[in-house]
């Protein structure tokens, strides 16, 4: 199962990002062999679609779970068409590799 | 110019069949076009006529105002009747729809996710893989969200009991839980509110 976490760097140290859309690098996680690929996110800068435009990028890999700690307006009926879990975390200061031992449980 | 933008409208789950095809010697041969019934139509015959709500509780479970829901359950039947008479094939695609997921909350890492898969109910945390979740109350959390959202108070009218006012409850529809009296909206203090 693939999960994708929208994180503010490219390591293990990073912690979440505040948005999803305009995150710094989406950390695509394959549960099965453990295989992480970092994306650095396009729509950073974009004014406006910057949600959609993401989980595009996202669903391209066929990502079953998305890990943020905001979603916006635009994509809850997106994602809930393409039948891809959100799962909001509030606490920013969780850095990625403590995730990632979470999702190990 | 162009029309106004329409609201979303809320559909709990899609149907679980494409449409109707008529049959007999005659079906489909003098109208061979097809009726498209709009998801959001199908979501207001199946709120309205199989679950039996009326039309004010069906439009807020689809999240559109009761005028336009009445609309849409119109232009529904319509279709309907349509496809009745003149022997054509119903196809229910279309729509500005979204489909709605039950939301929970993990008690352990205080997570909140949704269950995209309606037919699989969930145990775990897809995070911690904990088993206590709940599921989770939009309406507990939308107060904590807008806590100001007004600043009126219910009171009894007969013993004097005071609430913080909850919007969107009106008053006169709650009991004062010391005496069981209707509650009225208490006066605001406020002069801008009095003139309204």
């Amino acid at each position: 199962m693939k999960i994708a976490i929208a994180s503010n760097g490219n390591t293990l140290e990073s912690t979440l990002d505040l948005s999803f859309g305009r995150c710094a690098y989406f950390i695509i996680y394959d549960s099965e062999s453990k295989a992480m690929e970092f994306i650095p996110n396009p729509n950073r800068d974009l004014e406006e679609g910057a949600g959609p435009a993401s989980v595009n990028i996202i669903a391209s890999r066929n990502t079953n779970k998305i890990i943020s700690s905001e979603f916006g307006v635009k994509i809850k009926p997106l994602l809930d068409s393409l039948k891809i879990q959100m799962i909001v975390l509030k606490e920013p200061t969780k850095t990625i590799q403590q995730i990632i031992n979470m999702l190990n449980h | 110019m162009s029309p106004r933008i329409k609201v979303l409208r809320k559909v709990l789950s899609p149907p679980i069949i494409k449409g109707f095809k008529p049959y007999g010697l005659q079906a489909g041969q003098q109208h061979p076009e097809v009726v498209n019934l709009l998801y959001e139509e199908y979501e207001a015959l199946r709120l309205s006529d199989y679950d039996k709500l009326n039309h004010h509780q069906a439009s807020i479970m689809m999240g559109v105002s009761r005028p336009t829901f009445t609309r849409i359950y119109g232009s529904a039947l319509q279709k309907v009747a349509k496809a009745m008479v003149e022997g054509r094939q119903i196809s229910i695609e279309g729509g500005k729809v979204y489909f709605d997921s039950d939301w929970y909350q993990c008690s352990n890492c205080h997570c909140y996710f949704n269950n995209p898969q309606k037919d699989i109910v969930v145990e775990n945390c897809p995070l911690c893989g904990h088993d206590q979740i709940n599921q989770f109350d939009f309406a507990n959390e939308s107060e904590d969200d807008h806590p100001t959202n007004c600043e009126d108070f219910c009171v009894c009218p007969g013993c004097g009991f005071e609430k913080k006012h909850r919007f969107g409850d009106p008053c006169n529809q709650q009991t004062c839980p010391e005496c069981n009296h209707l509650m009225i909206r208490k006066k605001s203090t406020d002069p801008k509110k009095q003139k309204n």
